[in-house]
């Protein structure tokens, strides 16, 4: 009962990704261009993007193995470049650096939803384990490489208008600039995304070559 | 007739490696003492590192814990945990309260390049911005004077760490509105002086309350000890509060927060006071259940930190 309930809830998830995926290689064949891609499957990127918030329930209701920090962080700096920066900032739509980050995440859902999928129905095949522990060396470093680039693409336009930004004086005797919030979250992927990244290499340590990791005590 | 003298071995909790075989120790020895015998052999781990237990995974023993009266044979083996650095509470309060008194005048006195050069060292035309540094800072220094006078702590030390932690927590949030409430283009509150009157009652009043209920706390526990009793209401009216919560402190702390968001009308004080409730909240309701769980005549009517709600 539980298996199938948590087979449910994984299902889905995978599917959408699929249907994102075909998508965009639909859109590059026919059109010969990535420029307009953003635009066409910015509805259905969207959708998934706050459907995703359910990622944190699962964390929480232990449907999926990830710890529920590690899932916030990756679901918020989601939401954060599909709704504070790609949806917001139209001129950036159509950066190559768009289409880099788009195809990581693509990949990586697809192949650790189908992970989770096959490890729920007890039949997983090596190839998905290997993938969901080996693909990420790549698609890690090239899905941040995409973000920053769009990230450090908008910075100019939120120089410009001013957006999202809040000046003196005001009742609320309070300020914020969106640009420099913009510098430091491009600056806090320094700390983060190494922890991030080492947390992968070890947990592919541990399940593909069976070595035993000592933890680092609370 | 000679009492029996103990033995004790002390292994390390993760690798199970003998570190140290203690003969001759006195049957009605305390913790604390066999600490202090571990010490000699091992000076790096000073008494307040030390975590020892009877289970390599259960509670650390207490420093009054006597030998005998633990469920040991006449060897007795006991697992060593590091706790890492310590630094002592005193410490720690003294240096995270300091900061905040001191951040909040460079601010208030405009010193050099925070704001633009032509506003250093002015004042500001505002009443308002005047009162708020005088409750901020005697908000501080009244929580420094406790520090060294008033409060009497169970634990000596916390881990290091912490007071990193702690000073980025406090010193943070001081710059962060001590900024915006001296600020040249600061905007005060839109009820005026009707407002800040107010707002400087509740604050008055909660310090007041604040500092009553760290009186009560501290007269329930003789100096020196590490006594634990059911705090009620005394003569004092602010004491009161206790009848219906378990830590008015800090419902009064709240409440001076309040007082002072509404004073200053900015929102990064109110965001400090939000934190700050949340904080205290989740150490109201560990101390609530700790009474609890220790005292079966605990009285029912009384909630962690809001009177019938929290």
């Amino acid at each position: 009962m539980v298996i199938a309930r948590r087979f449910g809830a994984t299902q889905p998830v995978s599917q959408l990704w699929l249907v994102l995926a075909i998508a965009m290689v639909r859109f590059y064949m026919e059109k010969g261009t990535h420029k307009g891609l953003y635009k066409s499957i910015q509805k259905t990127l969207k959708f998934f993007q706050t459907f995703a918030l359910l990622e944190i329930v699962h964390c929480l209701i232990g449907i999926v193995p990830t710890s529920v920090i590690v899932a916030g962080v990756q679901v918020s700096s989601r939401i954060f470049m599909v709704w504070l920066i790609t949806h917001s900032i139209k001129p950036i739509q159509n950066e190559e650096s768009v289409v880099l980050f788009l195809v990581a995440w693509t990949v990586t859902e697809i192949t650790r939803y189908s992970f989770y999928t096959f490890s729920l129905l007890d039949h997983l095949p090596y190839f998905i384990k290997w993938a969901r522990y080996n693909f990420f060396i790549i698609l890690y470093p090239v899905g941040v490489a995409g973000e920053l680039l769009t990230i450090y693409a908008a910075l100019p336009y939120v120089k410009k208008t001013g957006m999202f930004s809040i000046r003196l004086p005001n009742k609320y005797n309070v300020s914020f600039d969106y640009y420099y919030f913009l510098l430091i979250t491009m600056a806090s992927y320094i700390p983060l995304f190494p922890q991030l990244y080492f947390h992968m290499l070890r947990q592919r340590r541990k399940v593909l070559h069976g070595e035993v990791i000592v933890e680092k005590d609370d | 007739m000679q009492p029996v003298k103990a033995k004790v071995e002390i292994l390390d909790a993760k690798t199970r490696e003998k570190l140290c075989f203690l003969d001759k120790v006195e049957p009605h020895a305390t913790i604390a003492e066999i600490k202090n015998l571990f010490t000699k052999t091992h000076p790096q781990w000073y008494p307040a590192r030390q975590s020892l237990r009877l289970d390599p995974k259960g509670k650390s023993l207490k420093d009054e814990d006597v030998l005998q009266k633990l469920p040991v044979g006449t060897t007795a083996t006991l697992y060593f945990r590091d706790l890492g650095a310590q630094i002592s509470w005193v410490t720690v309060f003294l240096t995270e309260y300091a900061g905040p008194l001191f951040i909040y005048l460079l601010f208030y006195f405009r010193v050099p390049f925070i704001y633009g050069h032509k506003y250093d060292f002015t004042s500001s035309r505002h009443t308002v911005v005047h009162l708020a540094c005088i409750c901020h800072s005697f908000h501080y220094i009244k929580r420094l004077l406790e520090t060294l006078f008033v409060h009497r702590f169970s634990h000596g030390t916390m881990p290091l760490r912490n007071i990193f932690k702690n000073c980025t927590y406090y010193w943070g949030f001081a710059a962060w509105m001590a900024y915006y409430i001296n600020h040249p283009l600061y905007t005060p509150p839109t009820y005026g002086a009707q407002q800040v009157k107010l707002a400087l009652a509740i604050f008055v009043i909660c310090q007041l309350g604040n500092f009553s209920i760290h009186m009560a706390l501290r007269d329930l526990r003789p100096a020196g000890s590490k006594t634990r009793k059911i705090p009620y209401p005394t003569k004092n009216p602010f004491t009161w509060l206790f009848l219906l919560v378990s830590c008015p402190n800090y419902t009064y702390e709240v409440g001076s927060w309040i007082g002072f968001a509404i004073m200053t009308q900015c929102l990064p004080v109110a965001l400090f006071s939000l934190v700050g409730f949340t904080q205290m909240t989740i150490w109201a309701k560990g101390k609530h259940r700790s009474y609890l769980k220790e005292f079966r005549d605990y009285p029912p009517l009384r909630m962690p930190i809001i009177p019938f709600l929290l």
